[in-house]
């Protein structure tokens, strides 16, 4: 099998047409049965009652968070490495999408702290790491954008991406040092309501759904990064005959 | 190949020597911008003293922030940095001669200044002193994580914000290693831990920044 | 099931602010993102047809 093969735009943009309804079906399914479950399966929780439910996607979306910009620095590294215009496209269709479900993330985090918490901010460990890696990303998608040329701006942000991912876990033990120093916040106040059975399932299948969210817009972003790089080829007009 | 480091270095030192009037921007814009906190907060000593090394930190990373555009910008315009990046020498010494050579320019200075600045914000004499240290071990890094981002943004129009905007999550073990260590001493809880992981962060920094921001000029001039 | 009515299940058992808050949220993102990309996508399209349309080929 030739990877090279699966790489080329010419195999890759129909191969991805294909595939993303799929996904986007799965990831419809995977949602629907997930919220079934958080809303109507899930007891309430004895301490924080029904705002806990909040945490069936503020999980999920601060997984989601994570995993994206690891996958995102994987893609860059194998572009750096074997030079695949591919893998850039990746890297770069995955971006919003991480940034979105840091966003996510942040915002849910905010709307559970404040009723549990009494604050819609707290300047606890893991939700200061959630916001620099919101920076993070930001700052990669800013880099990309205000580059013009392609081949340049896929190996800067692929680039800085890296330095950020081998950053990450430096400045999450940072933060987290910071936080147990500064007792401020020392609302150890439960995360996780002790968890039943059916509570991890509803979030473990709406981390799927995320998961195969992701998957779904990454590769329709993909296909038209692809077409709009590509546009002064024949493939590409060749493909808007097959539209039109 | 240690010859080419120094001539690199000394290159920007001399530049740097020539044109006065960058380098006090930055340090001037450095006492400006701690000096504008007691303003904003009022000047009650306790209140100063508290956030007096974050402040100070923190005003340092903008410093360096401010300073970083014209790391390679110069040398890219007219030439230069290409025809250095063409020599035989490897790249990554360019590049980590151009960081200590800002470090000398900008970050020395800073430490200088420092300990005046720390007076105005009531700091007793041996957080003064670790405030120097700090600043000491911290600032290389600031200076070699900064020239990752100065080389990725080389010849963007607006690349002084978006610099800001690569590097400061970046600098944000640095800001509290640093700041953590000179409250340490005040809140007497000591300060050596700090100051370890921040040398720590030093190394790792001075490892792997220097060979990033070669490929990044490399990425950049082609 | 775990409602008695309609309204208890929009009022989350007084929760109803911050939970349909961070749940609406997350659905506005979602349509705000797929929305922005079929925008782009279109955008696209429309620029290869311009282009396709000044070749006389």
């Amino acid at each position: 099998m030739n990877l090279y093969h699966y790489a080329s735009p010419s195999t890759f943009y129909p191969l991805a047409g294909k595939l993303v309804p799929w996904f986007a079906a799965l990831a419809f399914i995977l949602t629907t049965a997930g919220l079934y479950i958080s809303f109507f399966m899930a007891p309430t929780d004895f301490q924080q009652g029904e705002g806990y439910r909040i945490i069936f996607i503020h999980v999920p979306a601060a997984w989601m968070s994570m995993f994206i910009y690891v996958v995102m620095a994987f893609w860059s590294a194998i572009g750096l490495a074997w030079n695949t215009r591919l893998s850039f496209v990746m890297a770069r269709a995955l971006a919003p999408t991480g940034a979105m479900f840091t966003f996510v993330a942040l915002w849910t985090g905010a709307f559970w702290g404040k009723p549990m918490w009494g604050a819609w901010w707290v300047w606890d460990a893991r939700l200061t790491s959630e916001l620099i890696l919101l920076f993070l990303y930001v700052g990669v998608m800013a880099l990309q954008a205000a580059i013009d040329d392609p081949r340049r701006s896929d190996r800067a942000g692929a680039l800085l991406n890296l330095v950020g991912v081998i950053n990450v876990p430096i400045i999450y033990f940072s933060v987290k040092w910071w936080n147990t120093l500064h007792q401020g916040s020392s609302l150890s106040l439960t995360r996780a309501p002790s968890m039943a059975q059916t509570m991890l399932w509803g979030m473990l299948i709406l981390a799927l759904a995320a998961w195969m969210y992701t998957i779904a817009v990454a590769l329709a972003r993909a296909r038209t990064l692809i077409l709009e790089r590509e546009r002064r080829t024949e493939w590409a007009r060749a493909q808007l005959e097959g539209q039109a | 190949m240690l010859k080419f480091l120094f001539t690199v270095i000394r290159r920007d030192v001399l530049l740097a020597a020539r044109r006065r009037g960058d380098w006090l921007t930055a340090q001037f814009f450095f006492v400006m911008v701690v000096s504008m906190f007691p303003l904003g907060v009022g000047p009650e000593p306790g209140m100063l003293r508290t956030i007096g090394p974050g402040v100070v930190w923190v005003a340092a990373l903008l410093a360096s922030l401010l300073s970083l555009g014209r790391l390679f910008a110069d040398d890219y315009r007219d030439g230069t940095l290409e025809q250095m990046l063409l020599s035989p020498y490897p790249n990554t010494l360019l590049a980590l001669g151009k960081a200590i050579a800002h470090w000398i320019i900008n970050g020395i200075p800073l430490l200088v200044i420092a300990p005046v600045l720390g007076i105005q914000f009531n700091l007793p004499a041996e957080a003064l002193w670790i405030l120097v240290l700090s600043l000491a071990i911290g600032t290389p890094i600031l200076s070699l994580l900064g020239s990752i981002g100065a080389a990725l943004t080389l010849g963007l129009r607006g690349g002084g914000a978006l610099v800001t905007l690569l590097i400061l999550p970046l600098y944000v073990p640095a800001l509290i290693f640093g700041a953590g260590a000179v409250e340490g001493v005040l809140s007497g809880t000591g300060s050596e831990a700090h100051l370890s992981l921040l040398g720590a962060f030093l190394m790792m920094s001075l490892l792997l920044a220097p060979w990033v921001s070669a490929m990044a000029l490399k990425v950049s001039v082609e | 099931m775990n409602w008695e009515s309609w309204q208890a299940f929009w009022a989350m058992g007084g929760y109803g602010l911050y939970v349909w808050g961070s749940f609406g949220m997350t659905l506005l993102c979602i349509v705000g993102e797929i929305g922005l990309l079929r925008r782009h996508r279109l955008q696209v399209w429309r620029r290869l047809k311009r282009m396709k349309s000044w070749d006389p080929q």
